[in-house]
């Protein structure tokens, strides 16, 4: 086996995949800004995306807040600054945690759902089906869920941030004696809305790369359960990875004074 | 006659793979011709390409007369609207209802009201021999047989001027391959539509079919009217048509 022959294949397979996801995401975006637009199964999406996702983001956004003011808590208190942890509570909850958890949790919940339902529609031929019923599949499946899950997961991340805070609060107050009205104070006064804005900016970036992989990955499965099982995976896999990824990004350029 | 769908030098690869190597094939109007040939021998390839849903490398696709090949946007939805197709395994959308499945090229593709398509919808289910009540079940509670009837209403449901048959028997037992096949001829006789079907179902074959092609290393090694197919004279459809595992043709293990 050549060497040079492995490295390159393993190069191309690899600038071939950024390419396709290149053009499939500029077809899903021109098909965002051109009619007919689907407003029920956009709204249909933002039920299965964002409603039903409340349980799980909010659960996770509590008990996120709760061990952030424990660590804050144990950490401060090897230099006496207890008193710290509304403040860095709210910060971190609204600027990272929030919009980072929510996306992980959304890139589980519903990138798997939608790679694994695409997916299992493109091995049945229904994909096909709907090119054949003049209906581009682009548009009724991919813009959807996309719109959707822009629009949700900002609304997600503000429910989740608030959970996350109370979180933080009732760990605090009921556990390592904070005042509760004092907590709250200091919380309200201490958060800027740049630093809630900017959370919201990530989630809603993070909604758009969730269903765009799940819709990429789906749209490209085959093979048969196997595939659809892949598919499901990758479509994890890729959106936690690249969640990350654009976090580091966007911090970079939303505090960028 | 004149040539409702023509293919002239359709080439395509999958890879190192040739999968169509200059395919010629007419298709008259209002007539129906099945294309015959082995598992994996392109004829899903050849349909997919006329459907668009597979770009040929080389050749042209003619429909009525216009290079369909390359069209894309909207003078592709144009002429998506003449195509209905029945799927193989059906492809029946399994989170909508029965009725919505049917009447799906008219709500989406057409912008119909759901309430009129509902009504054409049920009309055409009547047309393949299905009840009212069958409207509203999920694709999922209907037996293999059942969902070959409503992929054909689908198919049907926008009076389309040419329907793809894609082994429409496959994985039907006799009665109800039969009663499909009896089905096709009526349904694309009442909308003078022009039928193309592939399949290797001989005894479907030669019911539904006026003209009848076969493919083989990817081209049309012979076509001929239905009657014929018995006096080819060709080795490899004599050893196709009876089913002989001895003869010129070697199957490819490989999809």
């Amino acid at each position: 086996m050549n060497i040079f022959a492995s490295i390159g294949r393993a190069v191309i397979t690899v600038l071939a995949h950024i390419g396709r996801l290149a053009q499939f995401t500029g077809r899903a975006l021109a098909a965002v800004v051109s009619p007919p637009i689907y407003t029920r199964l956009i709204f249909s999406q933002m039920i299965r995306i964002g409603y039903f996702s409340l349980p799980v983001v909010g659960l996770t956004a509590f008990f996120t807040g709760g061990v952030l003011a424990l660590q804050i808590y144990l950490g401060g208190n090897r230099f006496g600054a207890e008193s710290i942890v509304p403040q860095v509570v709210v910060l971190a909850v609204t600027r990272e945690l929030g919009p980072v958890i929510a996306g992980l949790m959304i890139a589980g919940r519903v990138g798997a759902a939608i790679a694994a339902e695409i997916g299992t529609m493109k091995v049945t031929e229904q994909i096909d089906a709907l090119t054949t019923l003049a209906t581009n599949p682009i548009k009724y499946l991919v813009v959807p869920r996309i719109v959707a899950a822009v629009i949700s997961m900002p609304i997600l991340t503000a429910i989740g941030d608030s959970i996350g805070v109370m979180g933080g609060y009732a760990v605090s107050v009921y556990t390592l004696d904070f005042n509760g009205t004092t907590y709250l104070k200091n919380t309200i006064d201490f958060a800027h809305n740049d630093d809630i804005t900017s959370g919201l900016i990530k989630a809603a970036v993070f909604g758009f790369i969730v269903a765009l992989m799940g819709c990429y990955n789906g749209f490209n499965s085959k093979g048969g359960a196997q595939g659809v099982g892949n598919a499901t995976t990758n479509a994890v896999v890729s959106s936690s990875i690249l969640i990350l990824a654009a976090d580091y990004v966007l911090t970079a350029l939303l505090f960028h004074k | 006659m004149t040539a409702k769908i023509q293919l002239i030098g359709v080439k395509k690869r999958f890879g190192s793979k040739v999968v169509l190597d200059g395919v010629d094939l007419t298709v008259d109007k209002q007539s129906s011709l099945v294309i015959i040939g082995g598992s994996g021998t392109g004829k899903s390839v050849t349909i997919k390409s006329i459907l668009g849903i597979i770009r040929p490398d080389e050749g042209t696709i003619l429909v009525d007369g216009e290079d369909i090949t390359h069209i894309n946007g909207g003078a592709r939805d144009r002429v998506m609207k003449k195509f209905g197709m029945l799927f193989q395994g059906g492809a029946l959308f399994d989170s909508l209802p029965v009725w919505e499945n049917v009447a799906f090229g008219l709500i989406q593709g057409r912008g119909m009201a759901r309430s009129r398509a509902r009504d054409i919808a049920i009309q055409k289910l009547a047309k393949v021999g299905l009840t009212e009540d069958v409207a509203f079940l999920s694709p999922s509670e209907l037996s293999g047989g059942m969902q070959k009837r409503v992929g054909l209403a689908r198919a049907i449901a926008a009076d389309p001027e040419i329907i793809f048959f894609d082994e429409p028997t496959t994985g039907l037992d006799p009665i109800m391959a039969d009663i499909i096949n009896d089905l096709i001829i009526s349904t694309v006789k009442d909308v003078g539509a022009t039928a193309l079907s592939i399949t290797h179902d001989m005894i479907s074959a030669r019911k539904i079919s006026d003209k009848i092609a076969m493919l083989y290393g990817g081209k049309i090694i012979w076509a001929g009217p239905t009657g014929e197919i018995d006096h080819s004279g060709n080795p490899y459809v004599e050893q196709f048509i009876h089913g002989r595992a001895e003869g010129p043709i070697k199957m490819a293990v490989k999809a």
